[in-house]
C-alpha cells in the first residue's frame, strides 16, 4: 500500500512544478495544488499520501486577515462527525481559534500589538514528537505512529481515564461527556461516530492520507494558510516554509516537539 | 473467619443495613451515570478530573497510612500495638476497596478496564499504580488473614508471613509515591511538577491515616469491650503530631517556591485556590479552612497537655482529618486544572449525583470497615455481648 519516497516527492515536486516564484511563494499562490495528483491519477487508496513525519506550517497572517472564517474547522468537524453540544461543558472540539495570548502565552507581552494579542489562532492537536499523552495512557489507546509520527486514537480500546487529556499541555483532547450521535448535525458515514466515554481529538486527517487526499481542513482553506507535508522531505513545501520564514510552536520548552509551525 | 461478621448485636445490624441503604440509593445514581455518561458530573473539557479522582488520592494515603502501626509492631517489636495493628491493616483493605472502586466510577468507559491489563503498558503510571493497589490489598488480605488465624487457634503466626510482612511495608510507601507521581510527572500542569508532591502525600497520609485509627479505636471502646489502651493511642497521636509537622512544612516550601520564584504559571494556580482568579473563588473558603485547621491542630498536637486530654486530642484529630481531606479531596486536583493549559479559568464544583455516588463508595467502605473490625474483634472475644 504505502508508496515509496521517491515518488512522493515525485508527487510533491509535480505540484511545485506547475507553480512559479520561490518556494514560499509557490506555497501560497493560491492555485489548487492539493488535488493535483501525479500524471491525473485520482487520490484513491492505491494512491495514499505517506510520509516519514507529517507536520503542518499554518500561515497565521493570512488566516488572520480571513476575520471570522470558519471554513477549515467547519469541513474538519463535518467530516469527523464532530458532535455540537452548544455548551461549553459539554463541548467537543478538534480545531478551533483561540486568542493568540491564550494560544501564545509565553510569547504574549503588555504592549504587544492589540490586533495580535486577541487574534483568533488556529489551535489543534500537535502530533507531538514526544508526545506526554501517549506516555501516559494505561492502555496504548492512543499511540504515535512510528512510521509518519501521527499521534492516532483507537475508540475501542480508550477506557476514557483521561489522562491524557491532563497530561496534554494543549488542550487538545476533548472527552465524550455523553451520548454524541443526537448532536451530530450532519452524519458523515464513512467515518466512525463515537461513544460515550471515550476521548477524541484531530487524527491528522489518517483516513484520508490513506485514501490519498489532503486533511479537511487544508483542503478546506480558500487562503492556502494551511500546508501538509513531511518535515523528513527537505524538498517539501513545508521545509521551504520553515526555510523561509520565522516560525514559532506552542510551548516549545516543555519538549513535546510539537509539528505544527506558525508563521506570524 | 467471615461467618463472625454475620453475627451480631441489633445495634450492629441496625448500622449494617443502614450502610446497604445507602449504598443502594448511590448505586442508583452509578445507574444514571453510567446510563448518560459522567457528563451528570460537574467535569468539563477543561477540570477532566475532579471530585471522584480526588478521593481516591486521599484514600490511597489512608490505606499506606497502615504502615505506621505495621513498622513499630513488626520492625521494632513495639507490643503496644499489637492490639490495633489488625485495625490498621483491615483499615488498609477498605481503604483499597474504595480507591479501586472511586477509579472504576471515573472511568468513562468502565467494562473496558480490564484493557490496563490485557494492554500492559510500562510507561504508564497508571499502570503501576494498578499494580501497585492490588499488590498492597493482596498482602493486607493474607497478612490480616494469616495473623488473626493464628491468634483465634492461640498459636504463632507461621514463619513465612513475617517476610510479607516486611514486604508490605516499603510496599505502603510506594503506593502513594506512585500515586503522586500520577500527577507529578505531567509538564502540562505547573501546580503538579513539584519534587515535593510524593513526600507532602506521604506526610499528609501519615497524619490523617493515624489520626482516622485514633477516632475508630476510641469508637469502639465506646461501643464495643475493645480497649486499645492508653499508651497506643498516644503512641499514634505522636506519629499524627510529626508528620502533621512535615506535611504543614512542605506546604510553606510549596508556597516560598511559587511566591518567590514568581513564575506566573505556578502561581496562578495558587492564586486560584487561595484568592480566587478572574473573579472565581469557589475552592477560595475551602482552601483557608484547610490551612487553619491544619494550624490549630498542629498547635494542639505539639502541645503535651492538649496531645494527652483526650477531649482536644479528638478535636485535633479531626481537624487534622477534615484539613488533609479539604487539601487533598478538594484542592490538590482541581487547583491542578484551573487555569486550564491555555489560562482560561473554568471552574469546577460536584454535582449532587457525582456526591451521592462518592456517599455510596464511602458507605461501601464504612460497611467493609465495620465487617471487618466485627472480625476482628469476635476472635478476640471483645464484643460486648
Ligand atoms: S498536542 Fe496534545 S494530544 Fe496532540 S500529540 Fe501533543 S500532547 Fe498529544
Ligand atoms: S482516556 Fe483513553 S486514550 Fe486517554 S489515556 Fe485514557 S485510555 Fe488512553
Ligand atoms: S488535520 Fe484533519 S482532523 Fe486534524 S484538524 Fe485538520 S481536518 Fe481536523
Amino acid at each position: 500500500m504505502k508508496i515509496d519516497r521517491r515518488k512522493f516527492i515525485k508527487f510533491t515536486g509535480l505540484t511545485a512544478i506547475g507553480l512559479a516564484g520561490t518556494p514560499a511563494a509557490r506555497a501560497f499562490t493560491g492555485e489548487d495544488s492539493l488535488l493535483v495528483n501525479e500524471a491525473g491519477r485520482q487520490p484513491s487508496v492505491e494512491n495514499p499520501l505517506t510520509a516519514k513525519r507529517w507536520a503542518m506550517v499554518i500561515n497565521l497572517k493570512k488566516c488572520i486577515a480571513q476575520d471570522g472564517c470558519t471554513k477549515c474547522i467547519d469541513a474538519c468537524h463535518t467530516v469527523h462527525n464532530v458532535p455540537d453540544f452548544g455548551n461549553p461543558k459539554d463541548e467537543i472540539k478538534w480545531i478551533w481559534k483561540e486568542s493568540f495570548e491564550h494560544a501564545f502565552h509565553e510569547q504574549e507581552h503588555e504592549f504587544i500589538n492589540e490586533a495580535l494579542k486577541h487574534a483568533p489562532t488556529l489551535v489543534f492537536c500537535n502530533h507531538c514528537d514526544n508526545p506526554p499523552c501517549v506516555r501516559v495512557c494505561p492502555t496504548q489507546a492512543t499511540w504515535k505512529r512510528e512510521e509518519d509520527g501521527i499521534v492516532m486514537m483507537d475508540w475501542h480500546r480508550c477506557i476514557g481515564c483521561r489522562y491524557c487529556v491532563v497530561a496534554c499541555p494543549y488542550g487538545s483532547r476533548s472527552f465524550n461527556w455523553r451520548d454524541p450521535r443526537p448532536f451530530i448535525k450532519e452524519l458523515h458515514p464513512d467515518f466512525p461516530t463515537r461513544v460515550r466515554g471515550v476521548v477524541e481529538k484531530c487524527t491528522f486527517c489518517e483516513e484520508r492520507l490513506a485514501r490519498g487526499l489532503m486533511p479537511a481542513c487544508v483542503e478546506a482553506c480558500p487562503e492556502k494558510a494551511m500546508v501538509f507535508g513531511d518535515l523528513e522531505d527537505a524538498d517539501s513545501e513545508v521545509r521551504e516554509l520553515l526555510r523561509n520564514n520565522y516560525t514559532i510552536r506552542r510551548k516549545p520548552s516543555l519538549g513535546t516537539m510539537p509539528e505544527i509551525y506558525y508563521i506570524i | 473467619m467471615l461467618e463472625k461478621a454475620l453475627k451480631g448485636t441489633k445495634t450492629y445490624w441496625t448500622l449494617v443495613i443502614s450502610i446497604m441503604v445507602i449504598m443502594g440509593v448511590a448505586f442508583l445514581f452509578y445507574l444514571r451515570q453510567y446510563h448518560y455518561g459522567l457528563g451528570v458530573t460537574g467535569l468539563s473539557r477543561d477540570v477532566t478530573w475532579g471530585f471522584y479522582i480526588a478521593q481516591f488520592t486521599f484514600l490511597v494515603g489512608v490505606a499506606a497510612s497502615a504502615v505506621m502501626v505495621v513498622l513499630p509492631y513488626y520492625l521494632h517489636n513495639y507490643k503496644a500495638f499489637g492490639k490495633i495493628t489488625i485495625l490498621g491493616e483491615f483499615l488498609a483493605i477498605a481503604s483499597v476497596i474504595m480507591c479501586m472502586t472511586f477509579i472504576f466510577v471515573d472511568m468513562g468507559q468502565p467494562f473496558r478496564i480490564l484493557n490496563v491489563f490485557l494492554h500492559p503498558t510500562p510507561h504508564s503510571l497508571m499502570f503501576w499504580d494498578t499494580v501497585a493497589l492490588g499488590g498492597y490489598l493482596l498482602l493486607n488480605i493474607i497478612i490480616s488473614r494469616v495473623v488473626l488465624d493464628a491468634e483465634r487457634k492461640a498459636i504463632a503466626p507461621p514463619g513465612w508471613i513475617k517476610p510479607v510482612i516486611i514486604l508490605s511495608i516499603p510496599w505502603a510507601i510506594s503506593i502513594h509515591t506512585v500515586t503522586a507521581f500520577l500527577y507529578a510527572g505531567l509538564a502540562a500542569r505547573p501546580f503538579w511538577l513539584t519534587a515535593v508532591l510524593a513526600p507532602r502525600f506521604l506526610a499528609s497520609a501519615f497524619s490523617s491515616g493515624p489520626a482516622l485509627l485514633i477516632l475508630l479505636c476510641l469508637l469502639l471502646r465506646k461501643y464495643t469491650r475493645f480497649d486499645p489502651g492508653k499508651e497506643p493511642i498516644q503512641k499514634l497521636a505522636l506519629i499524627a503530631t510529626y508528620a502533621m509537622a512535615a506535611n504543614v512544612f512542605f506546604i510553606l516550601m510549596e508556597f516560598f517556591t511559587a511566591l518567590y520564584s514568581d513564575i506566573p504559571e505556578h502561581l496562578m494556580h495558587f492564586e486560584y485556590l487561595f484568592l480566587g482568579l478572574d473573579g472565581k473563588t469557589n475552592l477560595v473558603p475551602w482552601m483557608w479552612t484547610s490551612e487553619i485547621l491544619a494550624l490549630i491542630a498542629l498547635v494542639l498536637l505539639i502541645n503535651p497537655g492538649t496531645r494527652r486530654r483526650e477531649g482536644t486530642l479528638i478535636l485535633a484529630c479531626v481537624m487534622v482529618f477534615i484539613s488533609i481531606w479539604i487539601d487533598k479531596g478538594m484542592g490538590m486536583v482541581v487547583g491542578g486544572f484551573i487555569p486550564n493549559p491555555l489560562g482560561n479559568v473554568t471552574e469546577y464544583m460536584p454535582t449532587f449525583t457525582e456526591l451521592m455516588i462518592s456517599l455510596g463508595v464511602y458507605a461501601m467502605g464504612l460497611l467493609l470497615v465495620t465487617g471487618l473490625y466485627k472480625i476482628a474483634l469476635s476472635v478476640r472475644g471483645e464484643v460486648r455481648a
